[in-house]
């Protein structure tokens, strides 16, 4: 039987077979913002602005990335033995903002390189008995 | 009018894993910076101190622990925190009441005790803390962004594991007669080069380790100084405290994300950029009137970014002026002559202090066998979480 693919943070990643990051957009100044921590468009100048909730491009381009060796602390939840896992920055497509996130499994870190075309995809961050909780994570785009 | 305030005396307890209480190292600190200023704790008007989160309430209001150790005497106080540039806040709240004119004399003083490992972030679910949920959607440590930002240099400017281990080796060599370094080995690159890979490409070698350890800086009015026979001291001539522009497009701890460019236009210099520039600016001098820099290596690799994040050259061309020995002491312009954090090890709330300290005696000719020949002006860089710049200018009088 499969496990149900939860996410493992609410409300920041739509699960459809296209995921996206979901965040905030100041339609004024134009700029957006993820998370949507934000109570207030920090655009200094524009904090009178109505915030809209948008999904932010899923493609863009590798900023760099690295792989870390180490176990790292809680909160993180390490698969047991630890496994090195790959850490990727991209800029967002429209949005020109730098968002981290996992690198895909089965990717060869091997084969990045900064400037590359990237894409965001889920995988699995951890999972129990029931659950696959699932966060987003980088991937380049087939050439 | 000048911004200038003198630096009277100046004093540490040695960097090491000592495992006692932070209290202890400030007050040695403050005790060695008062004997060097020829000065008594009761001729000191204004205790400024940095905090540390890492030892309870006593550390969250050092100023006032600070003050309480060496025996109240009902002067002003203030605690500070700005994570690695909390030394640069204190110092900058003991400058601006010398230079409003309600003191003469103040002490700075910043101490920590330091746990084993990674620094990790407080306990319990915190899903709206971005140093929590890094850890825990991402895994991404510290040393993580340290990898990130290593890792550009290699894709973009061609950087390779020798340079970074070059860093570290030349930080060895500086550091290893140094009384108040933590790590007092010279360090061959190959070594560096055989240490774990932790965050590739940086090696475990490459990353700065947490230390215990306290500075203490005794600053005063110009005239306090001439009047105490001290005309000659160096002198803080800038002290920059600046903050981010939005949109700040570059990846920073504890961030996993940045501001967006799509709206607003960029500023014309990135934040680390602008540290060392707002320093310059209140100084009147620029990047060629340095006789050495104090920057945070936190890694090998992040030495080099700030090279050019200071001005000592175009982006891209940090790995050349390193292989030209121009940062080595004895080259043009020499980069941690102290040892840098490579040889510390990191105590958050005394180590921009401590790059005080060694601008200091550099200036004062008595950095023993790591003196930069006929030091005039340094300056020193680093950076806190959350948006906290930090430069100081020390020149000489």
């Amino acid at each position: 039987m499969s496990k149900k693919r939860v996410p493992a943070i609410e409300g920041w990643f739509t699960l459809d077979d296209a995921p996206q990051l979901i965040g905030l957009r100041d339609a004024e100044s134009g700029t957006c913002f993820f998370p949507k921590d934000v109570a207030v468009s920090r655009a200094p100048g524009y904090d009178h602005v109505e915030l809209e909730e948008v999904r932010l491009s899923r493609t863009g381009k590798l900023w760099s990335y690295t792989t870390n060796h180490y176990k790292p602390p809680d909160p993180y939840v390490s698969p047991d033995p630890f496994e090195p896992y790959t850490v990727a920055a991209v800029e967002l497509t429209d949005e020109r903002m730098v968002v981290m996130g996992q690198l895909a499994a089965g990717v060869d870190p091997e084969s990045l390189e900064v400037g590359m075309p990237m894409e965001l995809v889920l995988g699995t961050l951890y999972e129990d008995d029931e659950n696959d909780y699932v966060v987003w994570k980088w991937q380049p785009i087939a050439a | 009018m000048s911004n200038e305030v003198a630096i009277l005396g100046v004093g540490m307890h040695p960097w090491g894993k000592w495992g006692r209480n932070f209290v202890e190292y400030g007050v040695h600190a403050m005790k060695a910076a008062l004997a060097d200023a020829q000065l008594d704790w009761k001729q000191v008007e204004f205790v400024a101190g940095g905090d540390t989160m890492r030892n309870g309430y006593p550390g969250y209001v050092a100023g006032g622990t600070f003050a309480k150790a060496m025996g109240w005497t009902g002067i002003p106080v203030s605690s500070n925190y700005a994570a690695c540039a909390t030394g640069s806040q204190a110092l900058e709240a003991a400058r601006t009441r010398i230079l409003a004119g309600m003191c003469d004399v103040a002490i700075v003083v910043g101490a920590d005790t330091t746990p084993k490992g990674f620094l990790a972030p407080n306990k319990g679910e915190r899903a709206l803390d971005p140093d929590w949920l890094r850890f825990r959607l991402l895994g991404a440590t510290n040393p993580t962004y340290f990898g990130l930002y290593a890792r550009r240099r290699v894709d973009l400017y061609g950087a390779t594991e020798q340079d970074f281990a070059q860093v570290k080796a030349k930080n060895s060599r500086h550091g290893f007669k140094n009384p108040n370094a933590r790590y007092k080995k010279i360090f061959t690159e190959e070594e560096v080069l055989e240490s774990a890979m932790v965050a590739d490409p940086l090696r475990l070698l490459e990353i700065c380790a947490t230390s215990d350890g306290g500075a203490a800086i005794v600053v005063s009015s110009l005239e306090f100084a001439k009047k105490h026979g001290a005309a000659r001291a160096p002198r803080i001539a800038a002290i920059s405290t600046v903050t981010p522009t939005f949109p700040d497009t570059y990846i920073d701890m504890p961030a996993f994300s940045t501001d967006s460019a799509a709206g607003l236009p960029s500023p014309d210099r990135g934040f680390r950029d602008s540290i060392a520039h707002a320093a310059y600016e209140e100084a009147g001098i620029g990047p060629e009137d340095l006789s050495l820099a104090e920057v945070y290596d936190l890694s090998s690799a992040l030495e080099l970014d700030w090279y050019e994040n200071i001005g000592l050259c175009k982006p891209g061309q940090a790995e050349r002026l390193l292989r030209d020995g121009d940062t080595s002491v004895g080259g043009r312009i020499p980069v941690n002559a102290s040892g840098g954090l490579g040889c510390f090890g990191e105590a958050v709330p005394a180590q921009a202090l401590a790059q005080v300290c060694e601008l200091t005696w550099q200036l004062r000719g008595e950095a023993g066998e790591r003196q930069v020949e006929g030091a005039r002006i340094g300056i020193t860089a680093n950076q806190g979480l959350f948006g906290h710049g930090s430069s100081v200018i020390v020149k000489s009088s």
